[in-house]
């Protein structure tokens, strides 16, 4: 195809210079400015294994938030049925998310249709039976409503921990989705594993309760809890000295006056007096005119800061607040006081979630691998090509060559296809060294048998290429399938050694037979050889 | 010429295919002895979920110093293990326990340290914790992986050259994976996603050498040189044999350097590799090419080439 040496070299060349200009950016991150431009922003990454950083994968209760909802529309269709003056004895959420609906007579069941038809149009009749003059009625969720509302609160999960692992800076961080309610996040660089998780995993909801001071807490405490409110814990607050942290408990009302989804800042502060950091939120315009009311209505009263389920504080109402300002104490760290602000800053998370898999490196034992994984690559290397050498003489030299071609041309293809390298990776790159050889030993193996048959220097090599390569070829694609099975398989370190090893072995091709020829053909054709170095 | 065989070795490996089929075959069967001894594969935390925790030491610490540190959170059923050398301080805590949410699981783990040495005493360099649900996951996918990458060669086999070297291809690879797992058993090493990598790498390579010779016999059946099919693939394992053999030397060598420099972190992963490599040298050599041969008797091959 190619006859022509100089068209032949030329390609060679380009493709080889093509490589090393895709591969200085990794090689040289920090580029000057004024040749940066020239260069490709693709370049190499390195695996979690490699740099340090950690491997998340989270489980996002969607059942719970499924449960929220149906909550929500229980206490919707009871507003819906007072509103249209329909008379019945309950409305119930059950545990396997149905509404349980009673009504006192036959006739009021028409009534109910309509106010569902009218309303609800995402609520189905599941069942309804009459006994002892009653109608008992059973409704459900539609099929597609539910799936929609597992879908979005996967959606939001995605949305609100991306939002929070931006705030956090960490660079190139990978949050996508796995399945209907998993999610997977890659934080490279990552120091202190579990600050991280403490902060992408927390609900972060923030709620705002009045506390419930016409009752006793007392007498809540002892299961006389009264209708209308709840128990709640209190935050671990420092008792005075010790430094031991003790529970205290709050009896709150039930009713939640405003929410976290109404702020629009969250900032860590110093306080003046103690040198204590807090959290100052701002509310939104509609949170702050909420905000602007609760405290109007509520003067002297004490009013609750709640995340995730534990009172955070509940200072008294000393006045109406208006321009929406307030914080969140809590006897915070700095470190606390700052990862709190993010998270609310970002929003809560609409379910809880689970660390369903959780992968960490260090950054000192990624770059003991590099190192480990540099030097055995060299050294295994260097023992194939004095092997190689000894073995095949000067055509030995030629595979070396091809060798170290192989490996430049690897590496710039990693780069050019932003590949991620990990530990099996280098690995990946060591096995393709030892395979690439293959092909050479191949050839030459096959040119030594056409020299025996008798053939002249140039015919053997001819011949030695032309029969090898069917073999080769062969022998290469079944190695490929086994890549790509291993490709679809793996999860991070794994799939970076599918990476390195289909690279590794489609570039073989290329440098094993192709330059490898241009080598052995500018000898063979321009001067009359008589005995073949093999 | 350096030649490590020489060219006219007419060695009869055909002759030998019975002796290494009982051998290989007894060998998977003490692998598979060793297996249900052992009450199934050592599982890594991969597939059977728990966690691994790799924590280094600024001072000197034992590993029955970190037992009674675990103890103390109801952790007493881990394993704790020297890792790598000595004056590195290193240990690796594997527990089996998994908890729903694996978040509670490490911090266990680290307060318990903690309270034990001191915080900033130690560092906590890795972490693999994995729940119960994705085990089951990764498990699945690893053997369905297997499965499919087999039944891939099996059809590119039988399209690039016949069906019945397509089976003894296969053969030859159940059998390397079977003699690597069986190794791995004895040595009773853990199977870990790592394992599985390699397995697959393994499937990559030998196929690969059993390719080689095959297309060998495909030429010299062509040829039609000599019509004993017999001698035919006894002619075509010794012709390539210094090819077999070479490139299995250089993997080797590779494969060395991996396993000697590479660090505690691949070994298990290279040692892998190192077994299957030599177990897929010798099925490429005593099981994948006298199969074809085998096959021959109940199904003789109907098209006899142009």
């Amino acid at each position: 195809m190619f006859q022509n040496i100089k068209v032949r070299t030329l390609i060679a060349t380009v493709i080889t210079l093509a490589a090393v200009y895709c591969f200085l950016p990794t090689l040289y991150p920090s580029l000057p400015a004024s040749v940066k431009p020239y260069f490709p922003s693709n370049r190499i990454h390195l695996g979690l294994d490699l740099q340090g950083g950690m491997h998340l994968v989270l489980e996002v209760d969607t059942d719970k938030a499924l449960e929220g909802t149906v909550e929500r529309l229980a206490n919707a269709v009871r507003d819906g049925l007072m509103e249209k003056r329909v008379r019945f004895r309950s409305v119930e959420r059950r545990p396997d998310n149905t509404i349980a609906v009673e009504l006192p007579n036959r006739e009021a069941r028409a009534d109910l249709e309509k106010v569902l038809s009218d309303q609800f149009p995402d609520l189905e009749i599941q069942s309804a039976e009459a006994a002892e003059g009653r109608e008992k009625i059973s409704l459900r969720f539609r099929e597609k409503r539910i799936a929609d509302i597992r879908k979005t609160t996967l959606d939001q999960s995605l949305e609100t921990i991306r939002n929070r692992v931006d705030q956090f800076g960490v660079t190139e961080p990978e949050i996508i989705p796995q399945g209907d309610d998993r999610i997977l996040i890659q934080l490279p660089g990552i120091k202190d594993p579990k600050r991280a998780i403490d902060l992408i995993g927390r609900t972060a909801l923030l709620e705002f309760k009045l506390v419930d001071e016409e009752h006793g807490l007392e007498e809540a405490l002892r299961g006389n809890v009264p209708a209308g409110s709840v128990l709640m814990k209190g935050s671990r607050e420092k008792a005075e000295g010790t430094g031991t942290r003790r529970d205290t408990m709050y009896l709150l009302k039930e009713r939640t006056l405003l929410t976290g989804q109404s702020l629009e800042n969250a900032q860590v502060k110093i306080s003046d007096r103690f040198g204590e950091p807090y959290v100052a939120i701002k509310f939104n315009t509609q949170g702050a005119k909420d905000f602007d009311r609760i405290t109007g209505e509520n003067v002297n009263k004490r009013l609750a800061i709640i995340l995730d389920g534990a009172v955070y504080s509940a200072p008294v109402i000393k006045e109406r607040i208006s321009g929406g300002d307030a914080q969140v104490t809590g006897a915070f760290t700095m470190e606390e006081a700052r990862d709190l602000a993010i998270v609310l800053r970002a929003g809560s998370l609409p379910a809880p979630v689970r660390v369903l898999e959780q992968r960490s490196v260090g950054p000192s034992l990624g770059q003991d691998s590099i190192d480990k994984g540099i030097l055995s690559t060299i050294i295994g290397a260097l023992l194939v090509f004095v092997f190689i050498v000894i073995y095949y003489r000067w055509s030995g030299v030629v595979a070396c060559i091809a060798l170290l071609l192989n490996l430049v041309l690897l590496l710039g293809a990693m780069a050019l296809f932003d590949a991620t390298l990990t530990l099996p990776g280098i690995a990946g790159i060591v096995l393709t060294v030892g395979m690439a050889v293959d092909a050479n030993v191949l050839i030459f193996e096959r040119t030594r048998e056409e020299l025996r048959a008798g053939k002249t220097p140039r015919a053997a090599i001819e011949a030695g290429y032309a029969k090898a390569f069917v073999t080769i070829f062969d022998s290469n694609v079944t190695t490929l399938l086994a890549a790509v099975f291993l490709f679809q398989f793996g999860s991070g370190p794994v799939k970076g050694f599918a990476v390195t090893l289909t690279i590794g072995l489609v570039v073989s091709m290329f440098t094993a037979i192709f330059v490898t020829r241009i080598i052995f053909d500018s000898f063979t054709w321009t001067r009359k050889i008589e005995k073949l170095s093999i | 010429m350096f030649e490590l065989i020489r060219p006219d070795t007419q060695f009869d490996f055909v002759s030998k295919m019975k002796a290494a089929v009982i051998a290989s075959v007894a060998f998977i069967a003490i692998g598979m002895a060793s297996i249900v001894y052992h009450g199934g594969l050592n599982l890594g935390v991969d597939f059977a979920g728990g966690a691994v925790v790799q924590v280094q030491f600024q001072k000197e610490a034992t590993t029955d110093g970190l037992r009674s540190a675990l103890d103390g959170v109801q952790l007493e059923n881990s394993t704790i293990q020297a890792f790598g050398t000595a004056e590195n301080r290193e240990f690796l805590i594997r527990t089996p326990e998994t908890a729903a949410d694996l978040k509670l699981l490490t911090d266990r783990i680290d307060s318990a340290l903690a309270k034990a040495f001191g915080a900033g005493t130690y560092e906590i360099r890795r972490v693999e914790a994995v729940g119960p649900k994705v085990g089951k996951d990764l498990s699945r996918k690893a053997i369905l992986a297997l499965a499919l990458s087999w039944a891939a060669m099996l059809v590119y086999i039988a399209w690039r050259f016949e069906f019945r070297y397509a089976v003894g291809g296969i053969l030859a690879l159940i059998h390397d994976v079977l003699v690597t797992v069986a190794v791995l058993s004895l040595l009773n090493m853990e199977f870990t996603l790592n394992t599985v990598a390699a397995l697959l790498t393994i499937i990559g390579f030998s196929i690969n050498d059993t390719i080689v010779i095959y297309d060998r016999i495909r030429e010299n059946v062509k040829k039609k040189i000599r019509s004993d099919l017999r001698q035919i693939v006894n002619v075509s394992v010794n012709e390539t044999l210094s090819r077999t053999i070479l490139t299995s030397l250089t993997v080797f060598m590779v494969l060395l350097a991996l396993l000697f420099l590479g660090g505690p972190v691949i070994f298990d992963f290279s040692f892998a590799l190192f077994v299957g490599v030599v177990a897929g040298s010798y099925s490429t050599v005593f099981i994948a090419s006298p199969f074809v041969l085998f096959m021959e008797r109940f199904a003789p091959s109907k098209r006899k080439r142009k």
